[in-house]
Parts: structure tokens; sequence; C-alpha cells
């Protein structure tokens, strides 16, 4: 088996409150190999953003990580990068997109100047090469690089994440980490934005740590799912498997809640 | 229909003007009925919450009218606006918003009970406030003393139902109630306006982009694009036998575990999302029955 891109080991992270902390995930170990799309689902507050700000080491207090919980990038202690090792982890190894990517955009600066801010910041790149992968990444996610020239408001509400995604991929990370960057999107853009991942991936080989509430989403499109209950990680299973034989009886619960598009309903009567 | 309780009669609304309109709502007609469940589906602006609106006569029509019972109520006097008003509840997306930070979930249902039923004294009132919360499946004793923020998300959608039933109303519309309430307690929300309808004979309008829930709670669905309902009918048929194109194209994007995203024989749609949305924008005079109690509106050729 090829090395894992992401390897968490006894992940416990607590925030500090003034009488009492709160464990909010608690001993969480997983993996994703190379390539792979990895769904993490469970109920608001289970701690799924949580997890997706610590391995980005974008957590910031009162989140604190408990000493022997072990985050490994490409095989990489990302736990003990200092200030200079994390600014060329950032982008390069990890990418994330957030939870209401819509506004994740510099409102004041154009495409173009946003996609030159993160290239420069890691390469020594002209303002022309800058703008020429630009186009080309706006190309990944099909977005006309005419489109550079706008602002983020000059953009519709689906263009939005979709540019977040390419700025995303700039710099060739092994990991994109996407916390339900679509929530807020009809269901068409969001099978388009979906799809164009989909396929990304598997061109250019990244893995993707997707975050979301819609079980029925994260099934239809990942490799492997996670399900979180209250900070602790229940079950993890390849999709089909989860799906169609769920081990955690928080799982089958979860299933069960679920209704069906097509065939025989659920049954009624599931607590509320 | 004669039969509905409320109806839409080829109702329209626009907003803003000149090069810029914003059909919101174009030539919509629908009934609902006592003991029924009509689902209002599409996507983010395709006019939902418009349709929902005009019923609450936030809204007036530009062209066309609303029945009650038959009833134009542009013809209809104070005391039956009145009753209108008192029918017609609505219950909305966010619980939180919906419900007064300041205030007891008690006084949230005493309140429209007062208004609704003043002969009532404070004994009787009591006990009505009972009754409802004990129908919406919450503890009375527990609950009533209660403030919103210290309530669950699935347990203020439950208050908000709860008071919408305390004037007796014949209709209730529901603005995505779910949406913003995680899948477990989704579900109990569903299961509860299923309850209603079919223990007080309510009629009701559930508008959701999510069709899963849609299928779950509604014998009539109507798809709606860009304020056209574009195809309309019997649940069943509509979701299994869609015929318009852009019911076609949003069946294909809808979630479903079922369907890999691998699989690329339901996505035939996804090739043409453009060319189907332009033409489903344009204005589709015309209906054609396609089987028995389902409906579209066919695309200019
Ligand atoms: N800054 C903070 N201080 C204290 N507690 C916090 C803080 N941020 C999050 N929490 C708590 O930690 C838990 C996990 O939060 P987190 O944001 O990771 O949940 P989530 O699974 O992403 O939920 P959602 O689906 O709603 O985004 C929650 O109970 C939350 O209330
Ligand atoms: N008061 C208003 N003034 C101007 N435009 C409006 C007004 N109300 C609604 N619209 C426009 O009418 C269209 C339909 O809006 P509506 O809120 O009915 O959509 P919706 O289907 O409920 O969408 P969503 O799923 O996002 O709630 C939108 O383009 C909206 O911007
Ligand atoms: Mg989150
Ligand atoms: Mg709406």
């Amino acid at each position: 088996m090829t090395d894992p891109v992401l390897s968490i080991r006894n992940l416990n992270i607590d925030y500090i409150g003034a009488e009492k902390d709160f464990h909010a995930v608690k001993d969480v170990s997983f993996d994703i190999a190379p390539g792979e799309f990895f769904g993490l689902a469970g109920e608001s507050g289970c701690g799924k953003s949580t997890i997706a700000f610590a391995v980005s080491r974008l957590h910031r207090p009162p989140a604190l990580i408990r000493k022997g919980s072990q985050i490994l990038v490409g095989g990489r202690d990302v736990l003990a990068l200092d200030d200079n090792e994390l600014r060329s982890f950032r982008w390069r190894e990890v990418a994330m997109v957030f939870q209401s990517a819509m506004n994740s955009l510099n409102p004041v600066l154009t495409i173009e100047t946003q996609f030159y801010d993160v290239l420069r910041a890691h390469s020594r790149i002209s303002r022309a090469e800058a703008r020429t992968r630009a186009a080309e990444l706006l190309k990944l996610v099909d977005i006309s690089p005419d489109r550079l020239s706008s602002y983020p408001h000059q953009c519709s509400g689906g263009m939005r994440p979709r540019i977040v995604i390419a700025i995303c991929l700039a710099l060739n990370p092994k990991l994109l980490i996407m916390d339900e960057p679509t929530t807020a999107l009809d269901v068409v853009v969001q099978r388009e934005i979906l799809q164009r991942i989909d396929v990304l991936r598997k061109e250019l080989g990244f893995s993707v740590l997707f975050i979301t509430h819609d079980l029925g989403l994260m099934v239809q499109v990942s490799d492997r799912i996670g399900i979180m209950l209250e900070g602790e990680l229940v079950e993890v299973n390849d999709a089909q498997t989860i799906y169609r034989t769920p081990q955690h009886a928080y799982t089958k619960r979860l299933w069960a809640s679920m209704p069906k598009l097509h065939g025989e309903q659920i049954r009624e009567g599931a607590q509320s | 229909m004669s039969d509905a309780i409320l109806a839409l009669d080829n109702v329209s609304k626009t907003f803003g003007r000149g090069d810029n309109p914003v059909y919101a709502a174009r030539s919509v007609s629908f009934g609902l009925h006592a003991g029924r469940t009509l689902a209002l589906v599409g996507e983010s602006g395709s006019g939902k919450t418009t349709a929902a609106r005009l019923i609450m006569r936030e809204y007036t029509p530009d062209e066309g009218q609303l029945l009650f019972r038959g009833t134009p109520l542009g013809k209809a006097n104070a005391k039956a606006l009145k009753a209108y008003r008192a029918s017609v509840q609505m219950v909305f997306q966010d619980p939180f918003a919906a419900l007064n930070p300041t205030h007891t979930i008690r006084y949230h249902l005493e309140r429209p009970l007062r208004l609704h039923q003043p002969k009532l004294n404070a004994k009787e009132r009591t006990a009505a406030i009972e009754e409802l919360l004990t129908r919406v499946k919450l503890d009375p004793a527990l609950l009533m003393p209660k403030y919103p923020h210290e309530l669950s998300g699935g347990q203020r959608q439950r208050i908000s139902i709860a008071r919408a039933l305390a004037v007796n109303p014949q209709v209730i519309v529901a603005d995505e109630p779910t949406s913003m309430l995680d899948v477990s307690v989704r579900l109990g929300i569903l299961n509860l306006l299923n309850d209603m309808k079919a223990q007080l004979g309510l009629a009701l309008l559930y508008i959701t982009h999510d069709i899963a829930t849609a299928r779950y709670v509604a014998e009539d669905i109507m798809v709606m694009y860009a304020g056209q309902i574009v195809e309309w009918g019997n649940t069943e048929s509509v979701l299994t036998n869609p015929q318009h194109p852009y019911t076609r194209l949003l069946l294909s994007a809808v979630p479903d575990p079922d369907r890999r995203f691998s699989d690329t024989r339901f996505s035939e749609e996804l090739n043409r999302i453009e060319i189907i949305r332009r033409q489903s924008a344009l204005p589709q005079p015309e209906t054609r029955e396609v089987a028995k109690n389902h409906f579209i509106r066919p695309m200019p050729e």
C-alpha cells in the first residue's frame, strides 16, 4: 500500500473555557490515501470543522491540540512545523476551502490579484506568468479567463466557490480540504462543481477531505466515509459498504432518517 | 379546482423594471386541498418564497387573483380578510429568527390564543397551550417556562408549528421548514407535518429544494423555474417519469446515494445545462397532460 497523504492518530482537541474545557475532538484516527476522496459527515457541532482547521494548522485559541496527537501530511509532522515551514506548507501541501466559500474572496481585489498573491508568495513569478497560470486554473473549473479582471461581487454565487477552488489548486496541493463548500448553492450548481472536482482529482492526483451535512451527496461522491458523533469518529469504511451495511447504531440511524428519492420509502417513526 | 380551500388563479408578479425584470411568478395557478400536501420545489431564486408571500398577502399580484373557498380575495370585506388571515398560517425556514428571544415559550403560544379565542379563561388557556405542545410532541411542563435560546433547532421548529396551530388554521404554508435542521431532526418535523395533515385535515403547501423530503410528505408536486411552474402533478409520476427537460436536469443533479457520480447514465441533462436553463426561462404558455394528473408546460421549439 502506498503511504497515505494524510495520517491522523489519536487527535484530541479541546476548546479551553473560563470554567470548563470542552473536549471537541476525541481520539480521532484516520488516513487518506493519495487521490482519495474522503467524506467526513456528522451533525452540527460534532467537530468536523475543528479537525479541518487543525489539519491545515489554522486552529486558533481557544482551540488546543492535546499532547500525543499526531497529524502527518506526506509523512511530515504538521504539528511540529515552525512559522517558516508553515508558510510553504499552506497552499503547497494543504489548501482549504472554508465553510462559506462564497465570502472568502477579498472583495476589494480583482480575481487576478488574488491568484497573483498566492502564486507570488510561493515562487518567483512575474505578473504575466501569474496571469497565464491563473487563466489555466480558471479553465479547470470551467470559468472564462475574462473573469480575471472582475471583482468577486461581479461573479455569480456559483462562480465564487469555483474561483476559490481554482486558487486552492494554484500550487498543486496534495490535499484539498473542502468544508461545506456548496451548502448555500443550488443543487445543479453544486453538482457541476463537485463533478468537476471529481474529474480534477483524478487528473491531477490530489486527495480531498470533503465535509458536509448532506449524506446523500457524500455517499455519491466519496471513496471512503467517516461518520462522527459528538467528537468521536464512530465508523469509517468505503462509501458503498458504509451505505449498504452500516455497522454503528448511529450510522444506521442517520441512514434511516434520510427520505429516499426512488423506490421504497423509509419507514415512518424513526425517532426525532 | 373548485374544492380547493385556497387557490392561486393565473397569478403573476414581476420585480424590477425596464431592461431587468425579474419574473418571480408567471401565470401561477394551483389549489390547496384539505388533508393534502402540495410540494413546491425549485432552485434558489425560482420564485418559491414569492408564492408563499403572495398567499400571506405580503405581496399583491400584478395579475391574477387568490381565491379562498372559491371567493376572490379582492372582493372580500374586512371580516372575511380577518378570517383568511387566521385560516392561513406560515412556518418559516429559520426557527430562531421566527421566535422572540425575550419571551418564554408559554408567551409565544398564549398570544395567538388570546387573540383568536378571547373567551378562554386563564385555566382554559393553559390547558390549550398544553394541548398544543403535546400535539407537537413536546413536554408541556418542561417547555413552557423556557426561552427560545434554551431549545434545540428541532424543538424551536416544533414551537413554530404549535404557534401556527394555535389559531386553528385550515392552511399551513411551510417555507423550507427543515433546511436548517440536522438530518436526524428533520424527519421528526416531516412526520409531524404528516400527522397534522392527517389528524386535523389541514391543507399544506410544502416549499423546499430538497426533493427527497418533498416525496416523503407530498401527494402532489410542482417544479418551478424562473417563476413558472414547468411541471406538476402526482408526486410519484413526476419523480419517476419527469417530462420537462428542466425537471430532468434538476432530478439528475439532486444528491442521491443510490447513484454514483461516476455512473454517467443519469447525467445526460448535465451536459446541456445552459441550453435547458435558457429555454426553460422563456414563456411557456401551453399546458399538456402527459399522464393522469401529470402536466408540463412544453418548452417552445
Ligand atoms: N471557538 C470556540 N470556542 C468554544 N467552543 C467551540 C469553538 N468553536 C467550536 N466550538 C465547539 O466545538 C464543537 C465542534 O465545533 P465544529 O465547528 O468543529 O463543529 P462542526 O462539526 O463543524 O459543525 P457544523 O456542521 O455546524 O459546521 C461544537 O460543539 C462547538 O460548539
Ligand atoms: N421584494 C423583492 N424585490 C425585488 N426582487 C425580489 C423581491 N422578492 C423576491 N425577488 C426576486 O424574485 C426572485 C424569486 O425570489 P424568491 O425569494 O421567491 O425565490 P426562492 O425560490 O424562494 O429562492 P430561495 O430558494 O433562495 O429561497 C428572485 O430573483 C428574487 O431576487
Ligand atoms: Mg463546521
Ligand atoms: Mg425562498
